[in-house]
């Protein structure tokens, strides 16, 4: 029998621990087919955050650290540093990357720490049941912004690929998403290309991938696709920020 | 005496951690530490071995943890403040099971306190700022060759429990210089292989991971028994301390670190007025000695706890007297080294120092 379609050897056997309609599943099955597709398994070590994803440690078929809530991108230097052979990834979410470690990422990547990071943004904080995100909408309601985010009350959603395309050690850094099959195809391109520049010694990467929470958005997976094709890419555009392999003048 | 060089005790720090094969050390800028890092900036690059200044000391804790993880010989250093941040990295590097070295050179607090010398932090050291049931293995040395000597071993202590080990000390031995010797030899231990540790499959058989998750209740009690384990090994066989004059001693000092010294001047002073004084000064404050207070003769007239602080180890001597001597306390606080005859005063005027 001709074998079409297997799950990749970048990923264990391990049941994920995700909700139904969650797009972490996706999100893990591109950036272990990419580990693998290009023969990296043996020599990556991954950062499991603290949020829904920091279970990764779990599922992802390579050497895997957990860390300390937004302290991934620090701990992922100190196994670059002393790894510098390895190839090094950190999987982390909105609340881990954008709010109590934002200060980690962007030190790491000013740096141009060679490590990829794989940022999933759902606007929410999943794992603690729906609380408001730094990169909750406006008018998002959760359950610590139960009137929806107000601007002047919560600050405004913030825009992590925008600020990090400011940053000279960033070599390549791209927001995509998973909300339709060119989109999927489109992001595993980018976490493809983060790991070859790794591997080519360019510097950091960073692909920032806009995801689902349907059961803390309180909205079937079908219309939580369509919310983030819908409103999220409205505040945080899908496109390629930063290329290092790319001359571009914008 | 050959063999011996003058340095200055935070240099002597860097240079006895490259001598105890550190590989990477990450680190950012707080006096009265920052020679440590000034030296091995240098030191380190000229190795071949990582140097990194941090972007804060939480980062540096993590990027301790990242390298310890991946199996690396790996080293940070601080003071008060900075040791009060990279709490939460400790107690992940003790949950998780991971070998590294912290240096601490105490100054005073609380806040942003002072620059001077102090032992305020003992607390901090021995009892930690860190969540759940962990120790940090802590030698308080009262020299610069002690500190020298007991830093060479901190890393194979840290590698052979797979726990953090901490070196206490303060500002007066970091910024005094010393006449010290680096060739001095370290005790051997068997070091098994690093085979639990997550740099890659390349370097070892199946797939490793690092985590301090446990969400089951009865695995995550299994692992804090293990880790008890650990622990009751520590206090069994890495318990260090030294006794000064203490046969028979008509009063017990108990003191580490520069107050140690202060008091080795008090004895002497207090030799020349016949008063008998003997001290029990403690190397590792976690583990802390219990049998030199289980030897103490029945006719000492009480044991006088001496810290540049306001009493925190007293409460270890204490739990180790159980209410079976008089105990006294001298402090100062503030960043105040205090002159030896205050330590005599407070000999001499014990009754008023008691208080049990």
């Amino acid at each position: 029998m001709d074998i079409k379609y297997q799950k990749s050897k970048g990923l264990t056997d391990k049941p994920l621990s995700y909700c139904p309609g969650c797009t972490h599943g996706i999100i893990h099955k591109l950036v272990a087919e990419s580990l693998e597709e290009l023969g990296l398994l043996d020599r990556t070590v991954g950062v499991a955050s603290v949020g829904c994803s920091v279970f990764s440690y779990e599922f992802f078929n390579c050497d895997m650290i957990q860390c300390p809530h937004g302290r991934a991108a620090a701990v992922a230097t100190g196994i670059k540093r002393t790894h510098p052979d390895g190839i090094v990834f950190t999987y982390q979410g909105d609340g881990d990357l954008a709010s109590i470690g934002i200060a980690e990422t962007i030190h790491a990547a000013n740096r141009g720490e060679n490590i990829t990071i794989i940022f999933v943004n759902n606007a929410v904080y999943g794992m603690t049941g729906g609380q408001m995100a730094p990169t909750s909408l406006i008018g998002q309601k959760t359950t610590t912004s139960p009137m929806g985010r107000d601007a002047h009350m919560h600050g405004n959603p913030i825009h992590i690929a925008e600020m990090f395309s400011q940053i000279d050690g960033v070599a390549y850094l791209e927001r995509c998403s998973v909300f339709n099959l060119r989109q999927v195809r489109n992001a595993k391109a980018a976490i493809k290309k983060a790991f070859t520049y790794q591997k080519e010694g360019r510097g950091f990467t960073m692909v920032e991938l806009l995801s689902t929470c349907p059961v803390n958005w309180g909205k079937t997976p079908q219309d939580a696709l369509k919310w983030v094709e819908e409103d999220m890419t409205k505040v945080f555009p899908l496109k390629v920020f930063k290329d290092a392999g790319v001359e571009t003048h914008e | 005496m050959a063999n011996k060089v003058l340095m200055k005790g935070n240099e002597a720090i860097a240079l006895a951690a490259v001598k105890g094969g550190v590989e990477a050390y990450f680190g950012y800028p707080i006096t009265p530490q920052n020679e440590v890092s000034e030296y091995l900036s240098k030191y380190m690059f000229e190795q071949g071995r990582v140097f990194l200044q941090a972007e804060s000391e939480v980062a540096a804790i993590n990027m301790v943890y990242g390298a310890a993880a991946s199996g690396k010989r790996v080293m940070t250093s601080s003071s008060s403040p900075g040791i009060a941040l990279k709490q939460e990295g400790i107690s992940y590097l003790a949950g998780s099971e991971l070998p590294a070295v912290i240096v601490s050179v105490m100054r005073g607090g609380p806040g942003l306190g002072g620059i001077q010398p102090s032992q305020a932090d003992y607390y901090q050291a021995t009892r930690g700022g860190g969540n759940g049931d962990y120790h940090t293995i802590v030698f308080a040395p009262e020299s610069i060759q002690e500190t020298v000597d007991v830093m060479k071993e901190a890393f194979d202590v840290a590698d052979y429990y797979r726990n953090p080990v901490m070196v206490l000390v303060d500002g007066l031995i970091g910024q005094m210089m010393e006449a010290v010797d680096f060739n001095r030899p370290v005790t051997k231990r068997f070091l098994p292989p690093k085979d639990w540790a997550a740099g890659g499959m390349n370097g070892h058989s199946g797939r490793n991971t690092i985590c301090s998750l446990y969400l089951d209740p009865y695995e995550l009690e299994a692992h804090n028994l293990k880790l008890q384990k650990k622990y009751q090994a520590a206090i069994q066989n890495e318990t260090k301390f030294e006794l000064v004059n203490m046969e028979d001693p008509d009063y017990v000092i108990v003191a580490y670190g520069t107050m140690a010294r202060v008091v080795r001047s008090a004895i002497e002073i207090l030799t020349k007025k016949k008063l008998n004084v003997g001290m029990i000064r403690p190397i590792s404050v976690w583990p802390f000695p219990k049998a030199p207070f289980k030897a103490i003769n029945r006719n000492c007239k009480g044991i006088l706890v001496c810290e540049m602080s306001l009493g925190q180890m007293l409460d270890d001597v204490r739990i180790m007297n159980n209410g079976a001597l008089p105990v006294g306390f001298f402090g100062r606080a503030g960043g105040i080294v205090p002159e030896p005859e205050e330590v005599v005063d407070a000999i001499l005027h014990f009754e008023q120092r008691r208080v049990d």
